[in-house]
């Protein structure tokens, strides 16, 4: 199916790599995900006073946002209609296990607010619409592995409906220490890489 | 009372997940809320479980955690008087 759309920007971040349209601007190995993501965000410059506050799922989905929102010199006073699309298979299972930790015994019954609130998946977009004012259309959807087909239909049909000018969508998925996450974004702006289910594999699969 | 200062400055530190601070960031008399450390709704959650999981402080009324959260000398002082762990 061919559309008017290309993908205009991707970013990964894998195995202690950050990459972005296929570069690596960020390689440290660290012994777990909690000090690879620290020390990402402070080499990225990414000033956002609630980072250390997320849980690993929003602390990865936002700095993989970030890294690519930021490269768009996004006008922040203006509206900017950019639909956030996200999957993953453990939803919010690494936070919700720690949640469950806290409350498993009866005399040791202290569940933790700050980790209730992430035991959503979707709390990412909320971090990200935060930071860059976006008040517009979110989904989180949650699949056994990553589903090109459907997040390009999802995609297409909300840039087909004018719901949304751009789409940063992707796969974010964390579990302990094993991390993934690719996103990337889908307008009408000019790209060497047209928006077809084939290209979101590849680069992916990159 | 200085260690019971010392050791809510690293709890907090350390729940509230506050990675660019220090201890001796905290004066004891910074406002916790608002101008000082910026904490918000959330974090006053933590403090009230902290209280009840460290301390053993139940807070019935949250009205009573403006005064009681207001700063490290306000809590250590509430926490010595009514701590019962």
């Amino acid at each position: 199916m061919k559309t008017n759309y290309n993908i205009t920007s991707y970013c990964h971040i894998k195995n202690n790599h950050i990459s972005l349209n296929g570069s690596v601007i960020f390689s440290e190995v660290h012994t777990s995900f909690s000090e690879f993501i620290k020390a990402a965000y402070k080499d990225q410059n990414t000033k956002y006073s609630k980072f250390f506050k997320m849980d690993n799922l929003s602390k990865l989905a936002f700095l993989a946002a970030d890294v690519l929102l930021k490269n768009q010199n996004l006008d922040l006073e203006k509206d900017n209609n950019i639909a956030l699309v996200f999957s993953n298979k453990a939803s919010s299972l690494d936070t919700d296990v720690i949640h469950q930790k806290a409350i498993q015994h009866k005399d040791n019954y202290f569940p933790s607010p700050a980790v209730f609130v992430y035991t959503l998946p979707n709390i990412c977009l909320g971090e990200i619409s935060i930071k860059y004012k976006l008040y517009t259309e979110n989904s989180f959807f949650i699949f056994e592995r990553f589903n090109a087909e459907h997040l390009f239909t999802y995609t297409n049909s909300l840039l087909a409906t004018h719901k949304a000018e751009s789409v940063l969508c992707g796969w974010v998925e964390l579990e302990e220490e094993n991390y993934e996450a690719f996103l990337y974004l889908v307008s009408k702006k000019e790209g060497d890489k047209e928006f077809n289910k084939q290209n979101i594999i590849t680069l992916y699969n990159t | 009372m200085e260690a019971l200062k010392q050791e809510l400055k690293e709890n907090i530190i350390e729940q509230l997940n506050l990675e660019d601070m220090t201890v001796a960031d905290i004066a004891d008399d910074d406002m916790l809320f608002g101008d000082g450390l910026a904490l918000d709704s959330i974090d006053a959650l933590e403090l009230i479980v902290m209280l009840d999981k460290n301390y053993g402080i139940k807070l019935t009324d949250p009205k009573e955690g403006r005064t009681i959260f207001e700063s490290i000398n306000t809590m250590a002082a509430y926490i010595q008087e009514h701590r019962s762990k």
